[in-house]
C-alpha cells in the first residue's frame, strides 16, 4: 500500500444554517483499500459523502487529493479528479438499454461526413467487456436495465464508474435495498474494484456487510467521528456499538435475545 | 488498473443458470412486444383493413383520396414529431395550437399589412416561436414547476395576444392576402410549393391518375404535385428518428426524460436538453403555421385550435409514454398516419364525423393502457 491517501479529508465541518450536519470529520483512503463508512440514519454519512463528491463546500477543514489541497466546484470536478459516486437508486435509468445506461454522458461516436453518430457497435463490446472483466455477464448489451435485478443495477453502475477510469469509488448503500445473494454479488464486485487498487469508499448501516470487504472502518454518530479501526482490531458487537451509541443498543440486545 | 483479475471468483454464484434459461423462453416475445411503436403499427394495419372493407368504392384510395388523408396525416406528423421528442425528454407542450395561430398571424400582418419581404416575415415568425418556446423551456426548468402548468399558461396568453394583436392591428381576426404576398418568394416556395409537378404529368399522361375533364385546369392531372407540408413531415420524421436513435443527444433526450437527477449526476446537460426540446416543438409548430397559411392565404387568430392535444394523442398511440423516458418517432408518426386517416375516412365512409371523437377517445385509451402494461414488462415493476 502506498503512503499517500488517495483522498484524505480533514477536520470537516458543515453548517446548512444553525444546523451542524458535520463537526470535524476525518476519513482518508488508501489505494486499494475499502474504507467502511458506518452510522445511523441522520449521522451525516449523505452530508460527508455530497461533500467528498464534490455535491456541498465545506464549510471548514480541507480535501486533499494525492497530498495535494484542492476545492472541488462540482461533482463534474471531483469526477474529474478520479472521485466517482454511485447513487444507490440514482444509478441506473430502468427504461434505458444497458450499453445506453454505460455510456450515458460520454458516448462514443463515429464519424460520418459531417455528422457525428452514436457509435453502438464499439459501446456495446467495450460495455460488455469492461463487465466480464468484473465478473458480470449479461445476456445482451441492449436489454433494459429495468430488467436486471437490484444488485446487477449496482454492479453495472460499479462497472461504468471503474472503466471511465475511477480512482476512489464512493458506494452509498449499495446493499441497503437488497437480497441476501445480490447483497453478496455486490460485495465480491467491490473486492474485484478493490483488486485493481481502487480506492473504496463504502457506506452503509450494516455491520455484517461492512465486515465481510472492509480494510478500516470509521463510524460517524451525530456528525462526529467516533474514531477508525483497522480490520482485526474491532469486532462485529464493538462496531455496532459504536454506531447505535452503545449502551441503549446493549441493553435493547439483552431483551431481545442478541438478534439485533 | 491494469492487474489481472479473475471472473471465475464470481458471477456463477449470482446467476444460477437454470434463471438465465428461463428467461430466455419469454424473451423473445417480450422483444418483439417490447417496442415503443408495436401498438401503432398494429393500429395502422387495423385502420386500413377496415377502411379498405367500408371504403373501398368511394374514392378514399384514388389518388386525390391518398393525397387528401396523406396531407392530413403529414399536418399531424409535423405537430407530432415535436411533442414526441419533447415527451420522451420528460415535458409537454399544451401551448403547440396557440403558437400555430400565433405564428400564422405573425407572418400575415409582417408580410401583408407591414410590407415585409415574404422571407423575413418567415424568418421573424421562425425566431420569435423558437424565442417563446425558450422561454417555456426556461421558466419550466427555473421554476421547477411541472410544463403542464407552464405551457398551460402560454396557451391562454399566446392565444389572448394573438387576437388582440390582430385586432389591434387589422380591426379583424383574418387575414388575408398571403398568396399575393408570397409571390416568387424563395422561401415561401419552400413551404407553399410542390415538388414532382412533371411526374404527375407523366403519371396522368400513361393513364395511372386521372385528370380534369372540365374547368379551367381541364387536361391537368388530378395531382399537381407533392405539397412541401409532406416532405416536411418525412423530413422531420426522418431527422427526429435519427437524432433520437443513432446519436449522443438523442441519448440525452432519453437520459433527460427517463431520470433526470441520475443523469445529471454522470453529466448530462439536461436543462439543455429540455430546452432545446421545447425550441424544437416551436419550430415545428410553426412550420405547421407557415404551410397552412401558405396554403390558405390568410392567417387567422383561431387557427390550430386542439393542436396541442391533437399532438400529445398522436403520440402516445406512437407508444411514447406519458412520463417520458420511453417512446419513438416512427411510433408517433404511425400515430399521426391513424389520426390522419380514420378523421378523413370516416367523412368518405359516410360516417357521422361526431364520431371520430368517440374514436378518438378509445384509441387514447387503448394506447394509455398498452403502454403502461409495456413499462412494467420493461421495469418490472408491478
Amino acid at each position: 500500500m502506498a503512503d499517500t491517501p488517495l483522498i484524505e479529508l480533514r477536520d470537516i465541518e458543515k453548517h446548512f444554517g444553525s444546523v451542524i450536519a458535520l463537526a470535524g470529520v476525518s476519513v482518508s483512503v488508501m489505494p486499494g483499500e475499502c474504507h467502511c463508512l458506518l452510522g445511523d440514519n441522520g449521522a451525516g454519512k449523505s452530508t460527508f459523502i455530497k461533500t467528498m463528491s464534490g455535491v456541498h463546500k465545506p464549510t471548514r477543514g480541507e480535501i486533499l487529493v494525492d497530498g495535494e489541497r484542492v476545492a472541488f466546484t462540482s461533482p463534474r470536478d471531483a469526477m474529474a479528479r478520479g472521485i466517482a459516486t454511485v447513487y444507490q437508486d440514482l444509478a441506473m435509468i430502468p427504461l434505458m438499454s444497458v450499453t445506453r445506461n454505460f455510456w450515458m454522458g460520454r458516448e462514443p461516436k463515429r464519424r460520418v461526413g459531417p455528422f457525428r453518430f452514436f457509435d453502438f457497435q464499439t459501446a456495446n463490446r467495450v460495455a460488455m467487456e469492461a463487465m466480464r472483466e468484473m465478473g458480470i455477464r449479461l445476456r445482451e448489451p441492449d436489454q433494459a436495465v429495468g430488467t436486471l435485478s437490484g444488485g446487477e443495477r449496482q454492479t453495472v453502475a460499479i462497472c461504468r464508474a471503474v472503466h471511465f477510469g475511477a480512482r476512489v469509488l464512493i458506494l452509498d448503500e449499495p446493499t441497503s435495498a437488497l437480497g441476501v445473494r445480490q447483497t453478496s454479488k455486490v460485495l465480491a464486485t467491490i473486492d474485484q474494484v478493490r483488486k485493481k487498487g481502487i480506492g473504496v469508499v463504502f457506506i452503509t448501516h450494516n455491520v455484517r456487510h461492512a465486515m465481510a470487504v472492509g480494510d478500516r472502518f470509521t463510524v460517524l454518530n451525530r456528525g462526529q467521528t467516533l474514531g477508525t479501526a483497522k480490520r482485526g482490531e474491532i469486532t462485529t458487537e464493538e462496531l455496532q456499538d459504536l454506531m447505535a451509541g452503545g449502551a441503549e443498543l446493549a441493553e435493547l440486545e439483552g431483551s431481545l435475545g442478541g438478534t439485533v | 488498473m491494469s492487474e489481472s483479475v479473475q471472473p471465475s471468483a464470481q458471477g456463477a454464484p449470482g446467476q444460477p443458470p437454470e434463471r438465465d434459461e428461463r428467461v430466455r423462453e419469454v424473451s423473445r416475445f417480450r422483444k418483439a412486444l417490447v417496442r415503443p411503436e408495436l401498438g401503432a403499427i398494429c393500429g395502422v394495419i387495423l385502420v386500413f383493413v377496415y377502411f379498405l372493407m367500408v371504403a373501398r368504392d368511394t374514392g378514399m384510395f384514388s389518388a386525390e383520396g391518398v393525397m387528401n388523408w396523406g396531407v392530413v396525416s403529414a399536418q399531424f406528423m409535423i405537430i407530432a414529431v415535436g411533442a414526441c421528442l419533447l415527451m420522451i425528454a420528460g415535458e409537454f407542450d399544451l401551448s403547440v395550437g396557440s403558437m400555430i395561430g400565433f405564428s400564422g398571424i405573425v407572418i400575415a400582418l409582417l408580410s401583408v399589412t407591414y410590407g415585409w419581404p415574404m422571407w423575413a416575415a418567415i424568418i421573424a415568425a421562425f425566431l420569435l416561436a423558437m424565442a417563446i418556446g425558450w422561454v417555456n423551456g426556461f421558466l419550466v426548468i427555473r421554476t421547477g414547476l411541472p410544463s403542464f402548468i407552464v405551457t398551460l399558461a402560454f396557451l391562454y396568453i399566446l392565444r389572448g395576444l394573438t387576437i388582440f394583436i390582430s385586432i389591434s392591428t387589422t380591426r379583424q381576426t383574418i387575414i388575408g392576402g398571403v398568396k399575393e404576398a408570397a409571390e416568387g418568394d424563395w422561401l415561401a416556395a419552400l413551404f407553399g410549393g410542390k415538388i414532382l409537378g412533371g411526374l404527375f404529368v407523366w403519371l396522368a399522361d400513361i393513364g395511372v391518375i386521372g385528370k380534369f375533364v372540365a374547368g379551367t385546369r381541364a387536361g391537368q392531372p388530378v395531382i399537381d404535385g407533392i405539397p412541401m407540408l409532406m416532405v416536411w413531415a418525412l423530413a422531420l420524421i426522418i431527422f427526429a428518428h435519427v437524432l433520437l436513435t443513432r446519436t449522443q443527444f438523442g441519448n440525452w433526450i432519453f437520459a433527460a426524460g427517463g431520470d433526470a437527477q441520475a443523469a445529471r449526476y454522470v453529466g448530462v446537460p439536461v436543462n439543455r436538453v429540455k430546452i432545446l426540446m421545447f425550441v424544437f416543438t416551436a419550430f415545428c409548430a410553426t412550420v405547421f403555421a407557415t404551410c397552412q397559411v401558405l396554403e390558405f392565404g390568410s392567417a387567422a387568430a383561431d387557427r390550430g385550435l386542439l393542436k396541442e392535444f391533437e399532438a400529445i394523442i398522436s403520440v402516445v398511440i406512437g407508444g411514447a409514454l406519458l412520463t417520458g423516458g420511453y417512446g419513438s418517432v416512427i411510433g408517433a408518426a404511425f400515430g399521426a398516419l391513424i389520426f390522419g386517416v380514420v378523421q378523413q375516412g370516416l367523412f368518405f365512409a359516410g360516417v357521422e364525423s361526431s364520431l371520430f371523437r368517440v374514436f378518438l377517445g378509445v384509441i387514447l385509451l387503448l394506447a394509455v393502457v398498452l403502454n403502461t402494461y409495456i413499462r412494467r414488462l420493461i421495469t418490472g415493476e408491478r
